[in-house]
């Protein structure tokens, strides 16, 4: 019950049983914001809801989607902003990682990881940008990672996913921020969620309520791009920058 | 899906390996494929010894079942799934008004853990145990099956898992009752007692105080025997801030060496906090959490034992023999020359456990702590569990690595038909070495 605002947030949450949309959408809860959530399980889509509806949220209403049915797309946004009375904040928070090596090995895999990591966010943001510039403004924020800064033999095809989400985002910000409307691009780097959980090392990885701290920040400023936890913006500089003809023989 | 990981109990004693397995969700149980070795819901690993603990087997992480399902602010009750901790709960809770029923001494426990050891707190003479504020629950069995339980509905699955250990099933969620409160504060009370009999008669005196606890000097002997600080408090009335605690900044980066707590530190200890309070009387306002939760302070104290750990050891000893078998286990403590560095003594009322392996009963109850010697503490356990079986008492599974499949039959006898309740999939080493059960899936 932290200072529940006055005019509550209109937020609409697109996997919103993701391990990344839970901590943010708690902390929106007690500030009082007015959510809609989305996700594909209806059972986990329930117990997320009454989680946030009990920790404060004033309005909560879901609905079961695959978000990889894009053709579905336009309804459920259309009824979601309509369920809300309007939107201010979109958080896309769907994505799959997958078992790298099953990646490399099937088509059918991949393209699957592509359909959900970024054909239905880049169908979602083509609707969610058309709305937000008829009203000169809100804030569409994507999660997608510091994989897609670069491409590796660890994660061929997802990094591919989210590289192609990244520079789908900047190109929508360049067309879209002067209409009033912010792209936020997060890019968080390992974070301890169900979806990391079998990595190794995943006892290492960040804390989600830290790295929730942090989206909820920068949708609150309006920022273009967020490396979360920060370290990762250091890091990727420099993963960035080492030649090719080096990166390709390392084992990172 | 994961490998072999590190889970250690409080005490860090004894140490297995194990396979963790998080459950994301109720439904990530039973956990699907093969699993072999048996299984095991944990928390938070605070209890000591190895009642979280299976060798070889599979633990199934509670953690991220830390959703709230309901509140009423009118009438207090919380639903919530069954690894939230209990500092989550106040984060929630203090800010509405609202405080947990029954507490120990660190909120870093969950509340499936808090049910599975049917834990109690300061005010146990008034309020009884944990579970006693448990309105219903739900047990997932590794058959599929999802059973409500409270005292009303299959209250025998109810009764067996309320200090149950873990060992009936998965407890998704919880219904729990929350009382109101209008402040953070405490009305704090701290008497100088010197024996057993002075604090009896304190105890007496101040059972209508909601919570009481003393801390007991046991390195001392001659006229300091036995002395301590009788600490009493109650919710403020008077209403005041209600806001959340600031999240924990200090914690013990590394172990210490074990070396370090040792009798002459722990008697200068021991000396300095008696006379830190310098008048045999002392009143005063103090924050609830440093009142319940003093060691919460600092996480991973339990460092400060050297990598080898700590054993504890809790006893309840029924009133007919509660004064005389206290002031023998306390002369038997003294005499061995070991020190304990947290010594704690309280008076359990006589509002009834709901749990058929529920740990206090109407008596006197002392819980001490000692790093791990094999050759000097576990002699020293060991003659104390006997004196505790002597005087008709009984020890504390949550806090213990010691006892005997003998004495621990003899301390729980309805552990026999607790058995058939016992889910097929689940095991802990503790139950292994105390009935000689194991995983039979």
């Amino acid at each position: 019950m932290s200072n529940p605002q006055k005019n509550p947030r209109k937020i609409l949450v697109l996997g919103a049983t993701s391990g990344l949309a839970i901590p943010v959408c708690r902390l929106l809860a007690e500030q009082g914001a007015q959510l809609f959530l989305a996700a594909r399980n209806a059972e986990k889509l329930a117990a997320v809801a009454a989680d946030l509806k009990t920790r404060g949220a004033t309005f909560i209403d879901t609905a079961i989607a695959d978000l990889d049915d894009t053709a579905q797309h336009a309804s459920l946004l259309t009824h979601a902003v309509n369920a809300l009375g309007g939107c201010d904040v979109a958080l896309l928070a769907h994505g799959v990682l997958g078992d790298p090596a099953e990646l490399d090995a099937s088509f059918a895999k991949a393209n699957a990881m592509l359909q959900t990591n970024l054909i239905s966010p880049v169908s979602l943001c083509m609707w969610l940008a058309d709305y937000f510039v008829s009203r000169h403004a809100g804030v569409l924020a994507v999660i997608s990672s510091v994989a897609g800064d670069r491409g590796r033999k660890a994660n061929t095809v997802y990094g591919a996913s989210k590289a192609g989400l990244t520079a789908y985002l900047a190109g929508l910000r360049n067309r879209i921020d002067r209409e009033g409307v912010t792209v936020l691009t997060i890019k968080p780097g390992p974070v301890k969620t169900p979806m990391t959980a079998s990595m190794k090392g995943a006892e290492k990885f960040a804390d989600p309520k830290k790295v929730a701290v942090q989206i909820l920040d920068a949708i609150d400023k309006h920022k273009d791009v967020l490396y979360t936890p920060s370290i990762w913006l250091v890091i990727m500089f420099v993963v960035r920058h080492i030649p090719e003809r080096i990166f390709k023989k390392l084992n990172v | 899906m994961s490998a072999k990981n590190k889970f250690e109990s409080w005490g860090r004693y004894p140490a297995h390996d194990a396979r963790i397995l998080p459950l994301q969700w109720a439904a990530d149980f039973p956990p699907r494929g093969v699993v072999s070795g048996g299984a095991l819901p944990v928390g938070m690993g605070r209890s000591y010894g190895d009642v979280c603990l299976l060798k070889d087997g599979n633990l199934l992480s509670t953690l991220p079942l830390d959703r709230l399902l309901a509140f009423d602010a009118e009438t207090g009750i919380l639903t919530c799934e069954a690894g939230i901790t209990l500092a989550a709960i106040l984060d929630f809770a203090v800010p509405r008004g609202f405080f947990l029923p029954v507490t120990p001494g660190t909120k870093y426990v969950t509340v499936g853990g808090a049910i599975a050891n049917d834990i109690h707190g300061k005010n146990h003479h008034v309020a009884g145990t944990f579970g006693a504020h448990v309105r219903r629950f739900e047990l997932l069995r590794s058959d599929g099956s999802r059973t409500l339980c409270s005292p009303t509905q299959n209250p025998d699955w109810y009764a067996a898992t309320i200090g149950g250990l873990g060992l009936t099933g998965l407890i998704s969620w919880a219904e729990i009752r929350l009382k109101p409160i209008v402040s953070r504060s405490i009305d704090y009370v701290g008497i100088q007692y010197h024996g057993v009999d002075e604090f009896l008669a304190l105890s007496k005196e101040n059972s209508g105080v909601e919570y009481t606890v003393s801390w007991i000097d046991c390195t001392s002997t001659g006229k300091n025997f036995a002395r301590g600080i009788f600490m009493g408090g109650d919710h403020s009335k008077i209403p005041g801030p209600l806001t959340r605690s600031p999240e924990p900044k200090l914690s013990l980066p590394f172990d210490l060496p074990g070396f370090l707590l040792n009798r002459a530190s722990v008697s200068a200890f021991n000396a300095l906090y008696f006379r830190k309070q310098r008048k045999p009387r002392v009143e005063s306002i103090v924050d609830y959490e440093p009142f319940f939760y003093p060691l919460d302070i600092a996480l991973h104290w339990n460092r400060m034992y050297g990598k080898r750990g700590l054993l504890q050891f809790q006893y309840a000893i029924p009133w007919e023999h509660a004064r005389e078998g206290t002031i023998a286990i306390l002369k038997e403590v003294a005499k061995s020359g070991l020190a304990s560095f947290l010594a704690v003594l309280k008076v359990f009322g006589d509002v009834p456990s709901p749990g058929m392996l529920s740990f206090p009963e109407p008596g006197i109850t002392l819980a001490l702590d000692f790093p791990i010697k094999p050759g000097v503490s576990f002699p020293l356990f060991d003659r104390l569990a006997h004196m505790t079986q002597e005087f008709g008492g009984r020890l504390y599974p949550a806090k213990d690595a010691r006892m005997t499949a003998a004495e621990f039959q003899a301390f729980y006898p309805r552990w026999e038909s607790f058995e058939k309740y016992r889910d097929p999939l689940l095991m802990s080493s503790f139950w292994e070495r105390v009935t000689g059960k194991e995983p039979t899936l």
